[in-house]
């Protein structure tokens, strides 16, 4: 069994793991951070979007041992000193989520293509989150929490 | 109105945890010891059995046990039952043949359920599947509904003779016949309601679990009415008694109806818990749930609609066969039958209406509700005839709806299909709608496009629904197996914070807000200090659970009673320390007075005497905790009109939805945001049917051949465009709140909206959904632009 290491969340972490063990199952499995979630497994649907190195993946794509070294930023990482970071109040805020099993994905994608696109038209924001999908919000509600997020993290 | 009240837009409740990933969903539960479970699945569409052999698999690492369909026979677990006995024509029940969970000698479609394999690891049990060699004498099956209805179709289930679960009719034949008799014009229709796979993106799962100490189960379980999947298995399936489980339906990832079954999966890992003596754990890929989630629609129907000179509806007729796939899921009989046929006369007075639906066994996963269930269904074929019929007679699309409406004073409105409407204003909601998307202007908006070489189309539909189901003695009289109320209970704590039990349950609706708001609103307790329970059948009363939008109209409603019960125990309490008589104590915004002085006490100290009563009411019982079941008056009815209008790129058969109007009446609204929300959601899925959805399995071999995402169009972000929804208003008559229920609208009124704009934008009279690129360049080459071209 190799052993991998990884910085998850601002925390060292190393386990033995089986070679194939995604890096999705091992968030899971191995650290208890279930805020990730798996809802295919064509790497569709984006419901287990993290960031590695700041870029959002699908980590359900990729084997753990890959990810040997790098910096994981997971859901449950994102809000810092219990205060939610600005993508997720937009999407409290602007009612982006329903039953909340696409949401951690879709805020970790959405604050990606945020940084990539600091002031982002519907267009983009549509086309950036196409990798995402949820089916109970018809992303109108999406796409307006995007847009607002955008303009506080503008600042 | 209060900022957190009835009427306002309360930002969520439940959102913090599911947006910091502190959700629980049934995945992210582990239990100590567990075990993993991994489903061995027919690849064949229908098969008998002839051995399995599972010698290979017991042995393999990590194995724990292996169960076949001959275990659990042998161990006497029931088959999966249908919840509601549909009479035909001839007075004969439907045909309900067995449903093994696991198969016992035949599998009847491409995903039925062969063998468990339980084993330490999920990876474990699923590499000892492969080990497990099964015989398969494969038979030819047979996969269309049209194909199946046929004589000499080969037969999915030796015990139903030609395939035909039910003959069923309802309306009034030689009345619809003398109406066609008179009729000046006919507008006929084929069409099919394309099948759908659910989607929910959480996919299905379960543990559970046997307690040896004190002999009882638990089931965590994806699950959308934790109570009535209790009843089934405990009663009709298992063996055991009600006191002897416990269903958690934690937080749940989207339903749609497809979570409201009794399912082989939980079946399974709740009797082999006891077996192995250990928890068991079962999450579907995503692979499991598009072939063995229960799909919805797959209707083929012909449609009739008799008009006179002026354009109004004399008669209608409809012959529909709908696919009930392999075995009868919980609810299936119900979705084509009274929940779609009752639902033809839409919002029009046509005196006489003749339907007749033959349900069809094949050999696919089993069909059941989909969001809408029936509704959709009886609103498309509706909605795109009565388009036809415009196009046919050249009446204006929106005229000839406004000739046909029933009118706003003739509620209660008796419908010649059952159905008695409650309320409504059809052409508010026309007008209101036709106003935002500018339907005026529409022709010099189609000149417009047709310079940049678009093809615009517009597309109405004016649909109702049936919600809120539903009055337990008229689903009873109809063949339902349950009563259909709806339990609520409001537990004030000693200190004044209040815990509301509802028996519905929210996979993403929001109940944790909404019922609060309620509360909140009626009892003047802040909203920070209400907290919702559901989903865990040891936690709250009996209840029914939520699909059919009926959560806010039957379970908000229970929860208002139980709220005048407090308040009618409260008085007695602040009469007492009011030192009043009970008559003149008067209730508001949380504070009991005495009429016609200053003298009051809170809700918060009634509530502690209560649970502290050292001065308190002779004779009355201490504590504030009341519970209320309700059951329904009739059905609720929401209405509307949406208006779609699409631009197609005729070079690429590419259709971009460019507008969408949606007005829908659903009576008093407790949560604007949330409405809106559902809204969206709904016409995100009725655009996906319309445009993108369709499952398609091998005509000849059965094989799902949408059977990922990357195979069923799901609909994206950039496949949608943002929506204007707007609301009128004419209340519920019937229940405390005055709602309708809001949760299904939106996908019941967009096929045909979309489908009647393509087939506009085109100048074509129907194309089948969806209305896939292909199909729309297609109708686009030889359509009218090419003609003019030419």
């Amino acid at each position: 069994m190799p052993t991998v290491s990884m910085t998850v969340n601002g925390k060292s972490v190393s386990r033995d793991i089986e070679d194939r063990t995604l890096l999705v199952e091992f968030l899971r499995d191995h650290l208890g951070l279930t805020g990730t979630h798996v809802g295919c497994d064509t790497s569709q649907c984006g419901a287990c979007v993290v960031h590695i190195d700041g870029k959002s993946v699908k980590s359900c794509t990729m084997l753990a041992v890959q990810a040997e070294g790098v910096t994981v930023t997971t859901i449950e990482g994102l809000a810092t000193d219990g205060k939610l970071h600005p993508m997720q109040e937009a999407f409290r805020e602007h009612h982006g989520l329903q039953c909340g099993f696409c949401t951690p994905g879709m805020v970790m994608s959405a604050v990606d293509l945020v940084k990539r696109h600091p002031n982002p038209s519907e267009e983009t924001i549509r086309h950036g989150l196409e990798g995402n999908i949820c089916r109970c919000t018809g992303y109108h509600n999406i796409v307006r929490a995007v847009q607002a997020a955008a303009t506080n993290m503008r600042g | 109105m209060s900022d957190t009240g009835i009427g306002a837009a309360v930002r969520r409740k439940e959102d913090f945890r599911f947006l910091t990933g502190k959700g629980h969903y049934t995945d992210d539960i582990n239990r100590p010891g567990q075990a993993y479970a991994y489903f061995l699945r027919s690849p064949h569409a229908f098969a008998r059995i002839r051995k399995i052999d599972t010698a290979a698999a017991k042995a393999a690492p990590g194995v724990i046990a292996v169960y076949t369909g001959a275990d659990t026979n042998a161990a006497k677990v029931g088959s999966l039952p249908c919840g509601w006995v549909v009479t035909g024509k001839s007075g004969e029940p439907h045909k309900a043949p067995a449903h093994p969970p696991l198969a016992v000698d035949t599998v009847r479609y491409v995903g039925d359920h062969v063998a468990v394999v339980i084993a330490e690891s999920r990876a474990q049990a699923k590499d000892a599947a492969e080990k497990i060699a099964v015989d398969y004498d494969v038979l030819k099956p047979v996969i269309s509904v049209t194909d199946a209805a046929k004589p000499g179709a080969p037969q999915v289930h030796a015990d139903v003779p030609g395939n035909i679960c039910y003959d069923w009719e309802i309306g009034d034949k030689a009345a619809t016949d003398a109406a066609f008799a008179k009729a000046t014009h006919v507008t006929k229709l084929d069409l099919v309601n394309n099948r759908l796979i659910p989607n929910a993106m959480e996919p299905r799962a379960a543990i559970c679990e046997y307690d040896s100490g004190v002999d009882s189960y638990t089931c965590f379980v994806t699950n959308q009415n934790p109570h009535v999947l209790k009843l089934i298995l405990c009663a009709f399936v298992l063996g055991l008694s009600e006191s002897k489980l416990r269903v958690v339906a934690p937080d749940v990832g989207g339903g749609f109806g497809s979570k409201i079954y009794c399912y082989a999966e939980e079946t399974v890992l709740l009797w082999a818990s006891k077996h192995v003596g250990r928890p068991i754990k079962w999450a579907a890929e995503r692979s499991e749930s598009f072939l063995s989630d229960a799909h919805g629609r797959d209707h083929v129907t012909h449609a009739e609609l008799a008009l006179d000179k002026d354009g109004k509806f004399l008669g209608f007729r409809v012959a529909t066969l709908a696919n009930v796939g392999s075995y009868l899921s919980t609810f299936a009989t119900a979705v084509p039958s009274y929940l779609y046929a009752t639902l033809l006369a839409g919002q029009y007075t046509t005196p006489a209406i003749h339907a007749e639906v033959k349900t069809v066994f094949t050999n696919t996963a089993p069909v059941d509700a989909y969001r809408g269930a029936g509704r959709p269904e009886a609103t498309y074929v509706l909605e795109r005839i009565v388009e036809v019929a415009a196009r046919e007679t050249g009446i204006d699309r929106a005229e000839i709806r406004r000739r046909n409406f029933v009118p706003p004073d003739a509620f209660p409105y008796q419908t010649p299909v059952a159905l008695a409407y409650d309320s409504g204003n059809y052409a508010a909601a026309l007008d209101l709608a036709l106003k935002h998307a500018d339907y005026k202007g529409f022709a010099a908006r189609k000149v417009e496009a047709e310079k940049r070489g678009r093809l615009r189309g517009i597309g109405l539909s004016c649909y109702i629904e049936a919600c809120g189901i539903a009055p337990s003695a008229v689903v009873g009289a109809l063949g339902a197996g349950v009563g259909l109320w709806e339990s609520g209970q409001v537990r004030f704590n000693p200190t004044g914070s209040v815990t509301i039990h509802t028996g519905a349950h929210s996979h993403g609706q929001g109940h944790e807000t909404t019922f609060a708001q309620l509360v909140s609103d009626t009892l003047g307790v802040p909203i920070e200090n209400i907290e919702v329970v559901h989903g865990d059948t040891d936690k709250v009363p009996f209840g029914m659970g939520t699909y059919g939008s009926r959560s806010l109209a039957v379970g908000g409603s229970a929860i208002m009673r139980a709220c005048d019960k407090i308040i009618t125990k409260g008085k007695k309490i602040a009469a007492h320390l009011m030192e009043a008589a009970v008559e003149d104590v008067e209730f508001s915004k949380g504070v009991f007075k005495v009429s016609g002085t200053d003298k009051n006490v809170s809700m918060q100290q009634v509530a502690f005497t209560a649970y502290v009563p050292h001065n308190y009411p002779e004779g009355l019982e201490p504590g504030l905790d009341e519970t209320a079941f309700y059951d329904p008056l009739n059905f609720t009815f929401p209405a509307g009109t949406h208006v779609a209008q699409a631009e197609i790129d005729p070079q690429t058969g590419v259709t971009e939805v460019v507008n969408w109007v949606a007005v829908d009446d659903f009576g008093n609204v407790i949560n604007p945001l949330i409405v809106e929300g559902q809204v969206h959601g709904g016409i995100a899925q009725g655009i996906g049917q319309a445009l993108l959805e369709g499952c398609v399995y091998d005509p000849e071999s059965g094989q799902l051949l949408t059977g990922s995402f990357m195979d069923y169009c799901m609909p994206r972000a950039d496949d949608l465009p943002s929506f204007k929804v707007d609301t009128t208003k004419t209340p519920c008559p019937h229940n405390p709140l005055g709602v309708k229920g809001c949760g299904e609208a939106g996908a019941i009124a967009a096929p045909p909206a979309l489908i009647n704009a393509v087939t506009d934008a085109l100048g074509i009279m129907h194309m089948e959904m969806p209305a896939t690129r292909e199909k729309v360049w297609r109708a686009a080459r030889s359509g009218p632009l090419k003609r003019a071209a030419e």
